[in-house]
């Protein structure tokens, strides 16, 4: 369950669990949380909670509401948030359930049935006076990313998205250098997730960078991959740094960047 | 009818690197142009018999039912596509067999699934879905995803309450407002969609595009195309390096050459002969 901690200048003064629908913040006494200072408006802004999200709405208030140092009309509200309406200070705490099994247990699909959760049906009419305000900018389209990645370099392209929150931080950093061929002496940093050598049709393998480190893997040929004067079978295979590789007749060198 | 030569198929399926149980389940048959997979969910084993009786109710009906009857025909009594009424019809049934089952027995109270099917017939595809297991099309550059899911998320998004991009930080994940089997009726979305030759489609479960994102998707369709097989199970190993938190499963298929249907009276008797 979502809470807000209130604090001015680093005093807690109370901490407020989000379990209505709508929370209120004010000066005046009829609010959820009231902050008699006249900085605050008297209705100030409001916490739409659905669920487990939470979204912080400014009714229009005189001084405005500050997120984390930028002032917001609407702001989903995010783990760590700090909140601030003239001296006082909100920080939003939303954990995600500590442990594996009770995460992973927290995460299985339910399905959430007409009328079972009667916070949901009011989502739509609670919010869309502020909401297109906030997302006609961001989101032209619902559909997901329709990316033309002719040659968008994978690795950086996604990392707007940060979808798998444990991905490991420490993604291990790799090159090619060609050792002969028309462009011998190039070399190539393998900087996405999956990199191709040698011709389509004819000989291809892929370079794949994961977090135990880069294997390379035949594609397609009838001929395989050759490391280290040894060729391939259809498995792939974790590459050691100075391997070298010989590929639709090019000889080429891995090594590890630090 | 068969479209043997028509379709690659590959699929991947595996529990992940967290969960013991796999419940989801995958099944196809290339020369019926089908290919079915469903995510479970319920307590202990209900999971994986809801996902299961799903895939099987689907494609040994269906595969029996196609034997005799051409999708892309019209239906004389309803006036529906033969290929949307099997598909109501047999949603329908595998609704009421795991409705039932869940009903009579306690163990399996409360189990469901999502679904997503595809049929290939007559160069194009009619796909139906119930819930957050999805179909993307990868043609040419482009790599797009072609169902919505039945999810709170994709309610919030669609009434403007949150962006795509506020979604993927959503804690609200995982709750679908549609799924097999809940209700004694389900409503299955169906839409039809033309297809090309070299156009690769990926059905999924929600086990893979949590973890992975979009672009990295269609990144590895993109460079593993000549090897669906390899795809398949790259993206299956991407989900489990980025944390594997729910079971993953992939089907692909690729459309090799174009599958029109052999309407003259001649084509059908060279598809006989074929």
């Amino acid at each position: 369950m979502a809470k807000l901690i209130l604090s001015m200048d680093g005093l807690v003064l109370k901490e407020i669990a989000l379990t209505k629908e709508r929370t209120t913040i004010g000066r005046k006494p009829h609010n959820d949380i009231q902050i008699d200072n006249l900085a605050v408006s008297g209705e100030h802004a409001v916490i739409v909670t659905i669920l487990q999200d939470s979204f912080l709405e400014d009714l229009g208030s005189t001084n405005g509401t500050v997120v984390n140092g930028q002032p917001i009309k609407k702001h989903f509200l995010q783990n760590n948030d700090i909140v601030e309406l003239g001296k006082y200070k909100l920080k939003y705490v939303n954990e995600a359930p500590a442990g594996q099994a009770k995460a992973a247990d927290f995460e299985k699909t339910m399905v959430l049935r007409p009328g079972s959760v009667k916070a949901a049906a009011p989502v739509p009419a609670a919010a869309p006076a502020a909401a297109p305000a906030a997302t006609s900018a961001a989101a032209p389209a619902a559909a997901v990313s329709a990316k033309n990645f002719s040659d968008t370099v994978a690795g950086q392209s996604s990392t707007g998205a940060p979808v798998a929150p444990s991905k490991p931080a420490a993604v291990p950093q790799g090159a090619l250098q060609l050792l002969s061929g028309a462009n011998a002496g190039k070399e190539l940093d393998l900087t996405k997730p999956l990199t191709t050598l040698g011709k389509p049709g004819v000989q291809v393998a892929v370079i794949t960078r994961r977090p135990q480190g880069f294997f390379i893997t035949h594609v397609e040929g009838a001929s395989f991959p050759v490391l280290n004067g040894k060729a391939l079978d259809a498995q792939a295979h974790s590459l050691n740094d100075h391997d070298v590789i010989e590929l639709a007749g090019i000889k080429m060198e891995f090594f590890l960047k630090t | 009818m068969t479209l043997s030569g028509a379709l690659e198929v590959a699929s991947c399926t595996d529990p992940g690197m967290v969960r013991s149980h796999n419940e989801d389940s995958i099944a196809s048959d290339g020369d019926q142009g089908l290919v079915v997979l469903a995510d479970g969910m319920g307590g202990y084993n209900a999971g994986e018999v809801a996902s299961g009786m799903a895939t099987t109710v689907i494609i040994t009906e269906l595969q029996h039912l196609l034997e005799k009857r051409a999708p892309y025909e019209i239906d004389a009594q309803s006036g529906q596509l033969v290929a949307h009424k099997l598909l109501h019809e047999q949603i329908a049934k595998a609704n009421t067999s795991i409705y039932q089952a869940a009903q009579s027995q306690p163990q399996y109270a409360g189990m469901g699934t999502t679904l997503v099917v595809a049929l290939f017939y007559d160069n194009k595809m009619t796909v139906a879905h119930i819930g957050d297991s999805r179909l993307y099309r990868l043609r040419g550059d482009e790599f797009q995803q072609v169902t919505k899911d039945h999810s709170l998320l994709q309610e919030q998004i669609d009434s403007g309450v949150i962006t795509p991009q506020q979604a993927r930080q959503s804690q609200n994940k995982n709750l679908v407002t549609r799924a097999l089997g809940i209700d004694p009726t389900v409503e299955a979305e169906i839409h039809d969609y033309d297809t090309q030759p070299g156009d690769i489609y990926l059905l999924c479960s929600d086990g893979l595009c949590d973890m992975v994102s979009d672009d990295d998707i269609g990144l590895a369709l993109h460079t593993l195309s000549s090897n669906l097989k390899l795809c398949a199970q790259h993206l299956v190993q991407t989900a489990n390096d980025n944390g594997g938190r729910d079971n993953v499963s992939v089907i692909l298929v690729r459309v090799l050459r174009d599958h029109p249907a052999p309407r003259s009276i001649v084509g059908k008797m060279m598809s006989w002969f074929k």
